[in-house]
């Protein structure tokens, strides 16, 4: 019995040693990139494509780390102390709020090209495969009879840009009149049948649950969508609709304190790179480059932007 | 305070263990809450009932009241059930229903939410025969109590049983004899004995489900002034960075709870008192 402690204790001593030094060999240079939802895949095709381009510039090996989550959760958690190097969010709102607490310099929109938008996205819907209920517009979204599925604008990132865009919608076609656009968009939430938590999960909804006659949605979450259920589904690009700019920025107080300002700028800068923008590109975001993005044919479909 | 040192206890003394006590609960329990009071004396009153006694956060407390409550008392119902078949029947895969019971506790909650809205959603497979029935539980505060009923099932099973276990077969025996049929048994010698415990697991229940977040999200639909629990609208109030009024509505919530709690203890110690004949 005792034997048995002192060779437990023994293996405890082995095992903490043997964690520490496995701990101590990768201690190269660590970047932290706080991100939202959508991201998950652009970024790990992205930080491959980086850390390769970083390795043959200056030899050294970076280790990135990223975070997801719903994009106001991931600026709060930031807020509270969660280390970010560099925050690639779903809009400005939450990096500026980062920056009112004096952990981001107040001049980020001007520090990077288009705004800090390496590439944007805009809101389409997502029909099911013969567009069964014939929705083509904002306008159809309000008939009786539709269900639809979004993300809730209250929690999600992905949700306020649906419901600007539908006020978008509103307000170009009525001119601005206050009066109908909250009439309009009190119709369309009538028609809502789940307000899910996040983007993601309203897809589940539509897509393995198998409600709703509509999905609003993020345009790459859309395209992620038909090229996992060809077939399936059907993308309806209404004639007007929203450009979501997708900021991204440097926490200065993070990269400051551990000296690593030159990596997590170059990290940003790669994205407006060409290799940066076709990554973007191949996961379905609008490039900012426009040379790429008017080759890019899926993106042609569209007419009009707000 | 007097204490009582006739019998001999395991425990390293009396001080210390009481000692280790206020400071682990203090610390564990008590410093949350208290950082949590602080947030929100950044309001004055005035905001405070103005957050509060907004529409929406009021018709959101009534939902998860009353989804609450039913999921408790329909836990309690049924949890005392399971436990007299578990405490009183030895059957093939016993231990098997047995372990099953705790599983709630051990899923996650999003694992769970999901797959209870792919059950119920009029898709899936229960609810596909439930709306040939014109029944539609999924997105609705039928399938929020569905999902709190799951995640709550432990809390009463698990209290209930080792009350039921200590009943001395005697009782029942004496009363075999005398004459009693089945159901005055139950009335008369096993309801009165598991009564007082049965309070304070609906209690448990109702406080838990009052809470829950991530198994309802998924099914609820969550729709302002239908299905919106308060979890949700204290998750809203975090995303906009509203932290005082988030506080203020979970302090609120604590609060209900509390109440409920305490309301239970309180009849379960006025109840045991008169099982045990005034003593304890």
């Amino acid at each position: 019995m005792n034997k048995n402690i002192i060779l437990l204790l023994f293996f405890l001593v082995f095992l903490t040693i043997a964690i520490y030094t496995i701990e101590q060999q990768h201690k190269h240079i660590e970047l932290i990139n706080v991100s939202y939802d959508s991201t998950r895949e652009l970024y790990k095709q992205y930080n491959e494509a980086f850390s390769i381009y970083w390795k043959n510039k200056t030899g050294q090996v970076i280790n990135i780390i990223q975070s997801h989550g719903g994009s106001s959760s991931q600026a709060r958690s930031v807020i509270e102390g969660n280390d970010a190097d560099v925050v690639t969010l779903a809009s400005a709102y939450d990096i500026s709020v980062i920056a009112s607490h004096q952990l981001i310099n107040d001049n980020w929109v001007s520090r990077l090209p288009q705004q800090s938008t390496p590439y944007t996205s805009t809101v389409i819907f997502l029909v099911r495969e013969g567009n069964p209920k014939s929705i083509h517009s904002w306008h159809d979204l309000i008939k009786k009879h539709i269900h639809i599925i979004t993300a809730n604008p209250k929690t999600s990132g992905g949700g306020r840009w649906n419901y600007l865009a539908a006020w978008a919608y509103a307000y170009k076609t009525y001119n601005g009149n206050e009066f109908f656009i909250e009439n309009f968009m009190q119709q369309l939430f009538a028609n809502v049948l789940t307000l899910d938590s996040s983007v993601r999960s309203a897809t589940t909804s539509f897509v393995e649950n198998n409600q709703g006659d509509v999905l609003i949605s993020w345009e790459n979450e859309a395209h992620l969508i038909t090229k996992k259920y060809p077939g399936k589904f059907e993308i309806i690009s209404p004639a007007i609709s929203i450009l979501a700019q997708l900021p991204v920025a440097l926490v200065d107080k993070t990269t400051t304190y551990k000296n690593i300002h030159t990596i997590a700028e170059a990290y940003l800068k790669y994205l407006y790179s060409p290799t940066g923008q076709k990554i973007a590109a191949e996961n379905f975001y609008r490039p900012a480059n426009k040379l790429i993005l008017q080759n890019i044919p899926i993106f042609l479909t569209y007419r009009w932007i707000l | 305070m007097s204490v009582n040192n006739n019998h001999i206890t395991i425990i390293p003394g009396y001080n210390l263990s009481i000692g280790i006590t206020i400071f682990y609960i203090s610390f564990i329990i008590l410093l949350p809450l208290i950082s949590m009071s602080i947030t929100t004396s950044h309001m004055t009153l005035t905001q405070f009932t103005a957050v509060i006694f907004d529409k929406r956060v009021l018709a959101s407390f009534q939902i998860s009241i009353i989804c609450s409550l039913t999921a408790a008392v329909i836990n309690c119902f049924f949890g005392t059930i399971l436990a007299c078949i578990l405490v009183y029947y030895k059957f093939p895969g016993r231990t098997i229903i047995d372990s099953m019971i705790e599983l709630p506790f051990a899923i996650p909650t999003a694992v769970a939410g999901i797959s209870l809205a792919a059950l119920y959603s009029p898709n899936g497979y229960i609810g596909k025969i439930a709306a040939t029935w014109g029944l539609y539980p999924a997105y609705s505060k039928a399938g929020i109590t569905i999902a709190l009923i799951f995640v709550t099932i432990p809390f009463v099973v698990r209290t209930i049983e080792p009350v039921l276990q200590n009943i001395d077969p005697a009782f029942k025996e004496a009363a075999f004899t005398l004459g009693a049929g089945q159901f005055t048994v139950i009335r008369k010698i096993i309801f009165p004995e598991i009564f007082p415990t049965l309070l304070l697991s609906g209690g448990l229940a109702f406080a838990r489900a009052m809470g829950e977040y991530g198994n309802v999200i998924f099914i609820a639909g969550n729709m302002p002034y239908k299905t919106e629990i308060v979890p949700l609208l204290i998750m809203i109030k975090l995303e906009q960075f509203n932290y005082p009024q988030a506080t203020s509505i979970a302090i609120v919530m604590l609060l209900l709870s509390f109440i409920v709690m305490f309301i239970l203890n309180s009849l379960q110690i006025y109840y045991q008192k008169i099982i045990t004949g005034g003593k304890n």
